[in-house]
């Protein structure tokens, strides 16, 4: 009876609604899986949020190519780099016009002002609005940024020259990353003038294709197209995010039209999502690895043979079927095939545990040895269920003889804990982010990264001196011969075992054009037409 | 009855003390450490992180932390959140429309259906009439909430068309931030078509939401009034040949009520508390989510002010719960 009337009620007030799902002809609606954290990009390290900021509302000064990650001229037009490599000058693009807001209209285009401010914001601490809104700039001081850069001048309105303390290659491709998107200087000003300098990364207003309207929290954010932008107008004129943490809810909206395009789908929707005929799949590897680290500190993971024998005995095949249910590709080496220098003649350790445990035994483990396997409390891209990974491989351990136990902590004490070198081995894996070898190779396996994100513990010198190496020259054809030879010593050396790239897959509307999947996770919306 | 509100206020000032002192320990006492959950892989040196411990106020002793908390929070300051760096105050506010917002609707629901469900079972006991609505009750009572929105997504949104499957209000609309309520603000901005989006976006999550409520609402109604129906006095009533909807509604309604709004006002505060599932299926923007994801990311000021606030507005609840108890009842106003 009362579910009769509820389904009652149901369809009378249904029937009173109207155009539930009609959108104006140049909306494109992006289901966010999550609220951004703030609208200034150089505080933070989530995705989320550089969707929101740093993609769409942003530019640098060189850019990521869409779809690859090789950068090209942003709000630089041209960079000369010194014979000794410590200079880099940048000719500014003219012309470009900053958004406007609610309080604030620029009366001048960007120019080198705002270029020095926003990297001056962030590195000098002297800077007034250095501590404004907390004024913890994590990828700023993650990237080195702060110890790298020794001075930034003025040449003229439209040059400016970075001054390094050190030569370093992936300078360039850190500049094209979210935390160096270009404030305008004189919004700045003006707020710090009226004294409310924080409403600067509330409101800020940027050089992108979109500028913001509105934002609702945990709801959704409204931008308009920018008609001033350089480029030329995006080929949409409203975009809207709107905000939709659950998957399964996502996916929901997109078939009933109220979406656009979704980002994260379950894993179990793929093969509706294919058969969908309104639906296009879109997919490719993505920027990433989940890899096991030995802790090479430990005993009996200081001796090489026993990594390469428990390597052998891991049964990759068996991982990617059960825990990435096919949305995943086995990793031979420690950077994805999508990123230059990717190595295609190192050869894997093929699942061969006879071999294995002969290998054990000569490292003095003929009857194994026990062990502990870290696995991660949360789901990330390159490992959607470490538990059940790391059962996988107790399995397979277990058939040469060496016992090992999962363990597991609350993620941040996990962290915590892994940089210190507590574990055995640990999973754990890494997405890039600006597309340069190093920000793997150096970050995750470098001397300098022992205690910290290098979980291996691993320092090696023969592979420590070919970054190094690669690192002091901007020769792209030279570091490529680097990176890769510091891939053989890798791979015979087994710090880790490498387990897997997982595939990104980006489901979106037939009517929608012109999307593209960035290799490096953001999601871009100016090619976009509908 | 002065005297009644006084003595019940009084009770409130040993439980907010309570409540910050529980909060304050309880979310210290979950391990993970916000700065390094705030890094994640990348991690912070070890320079950094004493830095931004020292930032935040966390390299003081625990005791001293409390006390900034507790003069704060009697300034009205309930500090600033960790990831936003957004005052907590603020934050509720934005979000809290939206959940009475979806509150109040969830409560109509359930009183509208739930009462005169309950009062239908009990006059007639025994029938199929009420076996089906004490088994429909019972259903709804034990229903995962999860599964129950997503089912309902899929029939109504997705296969029928009839409505929309997530969010307040299509994106065609660009409705003005004026009230936070969006019925309310859809009016305002004159936007045809606004308001009955507006309402649509309210059917699922309100009927959701409402299940749980509404099946406690009628088992209560139907047991309370079951009582009351063989008291002597509604014999009596009978006897007299008072017409027997008169008896139901005015004889025997109003004492069997009484039950009625304590559950009521339980699942009232209960609703205003933030519903975390309803609100993450539907997108609905509301405090329950943003509870949650702050326990997550250990943003110990939203989850230290959230929680005091929420638990001060069950505090109030209840107190009303009480205070029109006394309006129904007046035997219980002078007995205390």
């Amino acid at each position: 009876m009362k579910k009769g009337l509820a389904k009652l009620t149901l369809a009378l007030m249904a029937a009173g609604a109207i155009g539930t799902s009609a959108h104006a002809a140049s909306t494109l609606v992006y289901c966010s899986e999550g609220s951004p954290e703030g609208f200034n990009p150089a505080f933070y390290t989530a995705g989320t949020t550089f969707d929101a900021t740093s993609k769409n509302m942003f530019n640098r000064l060189v850019e990521f190519k869409l779809g690859t990650t090789e950068t090209e001229p942003g709000l630089a037009t041209s960079y000369d780099v010194s014979s000794d490599g410590l200079e880099y000058t940048f000719h500014l693009r003219k012309g470009v016009k900053f958004h406007s807001s609610k309080d604030f209209k620029p009366t001048r285009d960007f120019n080198a002002d705002d270029v020095i401010f926003t990297f001056d914001r962030q590195g000098n601490k002297e800077n007034p609005y250095h501590t404004v809104s907390g004024g913890s700039y994590e990828y700023f001081t993650g990237m080195g940024m702060d110890t790298l850069i020794k001075k930034i001048e003025k040449i003229d309105d439209y040059t400016v020259k970075f001054v390094l303390t050190k030569p370093e290659a992936p300078f360039i491709a850190n500049l094209a990353m979210d935390f160096a998107s270009i404030f305008s200087k004189e919004q700045a000003d003006a707020y710090m003038k009226a004294g409310t300098p924080e409403k600067l990364d509330i409101d800020p207003v940027g050089t992108g294709p979109f500028q913001k309207v509105q934002y609702q929290k945990d709801s959704l954010i409204r931008y308009t197209a920018f008609k001033d932008y350089w480029k030329g107008k995006a080929k949409i004129d409203r975009l809207v995010f709107s905000i939709t943490p659950d998957a399964s809810v996502r996916y929901a909206k997109l078939k009933a039209g109220e979406c656009d395009v979704m980002p994260y789908p379950n894993p179990a929707d793929l093969k509706q999502m294919e058969a969908d005929p309104n639906i296009n799949l879109m997919s490719q590897e993505g920027l990433n690895v989940g890899y096991l680290a030995f802790n090479t500190q430990k005993k009996p993971f200081t001796d090489v043979r026993v990594r390469q024998a428990l390597s052998l005995a891991t049964d990759k095949s068996a991982i990617i079927d059960a825990v990435f249910q096919g949305a995943g590709k086995a990793a031979k080496n420690p950077i994805p095939p999508t990123m230059w220098s990717y190595n295609k003649n190192v050869v894997d350790y093929a699942y061969d545990p006879v071999k294995a445990k002969k290998l054990l035994a000569e490292a003095g483990y003929p009857d194994g040895f026990s062990t502990n396997i870290w696995a991660m409390p949360v789901q990330r891209p390159y490992n959607p269920n470490a538990r059940r990974m790391a059962e996988i491989m107790q399995e397979d351990w277990s058939k040469i003889g060496v016992k090992a136990e999962i363990v597991s902590y609350e993620w941040g004490e996990y962290l915590n804990r892994s940089k210190k070198g507590e574990h055995d081995t640990v999973l754990l894996g890494w997405t890039g982010d600006n597309g340069d070898p190093d920000n793997f190779l150096y970050v995750l396996l470098g001397c300098d990264a022992v205690g910290g994100s290098n979980r291996a513990q691993w320092c090696n010198e023969e592979f420590n001196n070919l970054l190094l190496k690669a690192k002091q020259t901007s020769d792209k054809a030279e570091r490529t011969k680097d990176y890769e030879e510091a891939q053989v010593v890798f791979k015979r050396e087994a710090p880790w075992i490498t387990i897997a790239h997982s595939v990104v897959y980006e489901p979106i509307r037939k009517e929608v054009k012109g999307y593209k999947i960035d290799p490096l996770g953001g999601h871009y919306f100016y090619n976009v037409s509908k | 009855m002065f005297q009644f509100i006084f003595r019940r206020l009084s009770l409130v000032i040993p439980t907010f003390i309570g409540i910050t002192l529980l909060t304050f320990t309880l979310i210290r006492l979950i391990p993970g450490d916000p700065i390094e959950v705030m890094a994640g892989e990348r991690g912070v040196s070890a320079e950094r992180h004493a830095e931004l411990s020292a930032q935040l106020g966390f390299d003081q002793p625990l005791y001293v932390q409390y006390f900034h908390y507790v003069t704060g929070v009697l300034q009205g300051d309930l500090g600033n959140s960790l990831i936003t760096r957004e005052p907590v105050m603020k934050e509720f506010l934005t979000l809290f429309p939206a959940t009475i917002e979806l509150a109040v609707c969830a409560a109509i629901f359930a009183i509208l259906i739930g009462l005169p469900a309950g009062i239908f079972a009990a006059v007639k006991r025994g029938t199929v009439i009420d076996h089906s609505v004490m088994t429909f009750s019972l259903t709804g009572y034990s229903m995962p909430i999860f599964w129950w929105a997503l089912l309902l997504m899929l029939v109504f949104s997705v296969n029928l068309g009839w409505t929309p499957v997530s969010g307040r209000i299509d994106v065609v609309y660009w409705i003005d931030d004026v009230t936070g309520f969006m019925l309310i603000d859809s009016l305002l901005s004159g936007e045809e078509g606004a308001f009955s989006s507006a309402v649509s976006h309210l059917i699922l999550p309100s009927i959701v939401l409402g299940t749980i409520p509404m099946a406690v609402i009628a088992r209560m109604t139907r047991s309370s009034m079951l009582e009351v129906l063989s008291e002597d006095y509604i014999r009596t009533a009978r006897a007299k040949g008072i017409a027997p909807w008169r008896v139901i509604v005015i004889h025997a309604l109003r004492n069997a009520l009484i039950p009625v709004i304590t559950v009521i006002g339980l699942q009232v505060g209960i609703l205003l508390s933030g519903a975390i599932l309803t609100e993450t299926v539907f997108a609905w923007p509301g405090i329950g989510k943003w509870l949650i994801e702050s326990i997550g990311r250990r943003d110990y000021p939203v989850v230290q002010g959230g929680i005091l606030i929420v638990a001060c507005i069950i505090i109030v609840v209840n107190l009303l719960v009480d205070i029109t108890y006394g309006i129904v009842n007046p035997r219980i106003r002078h007995s205390r």
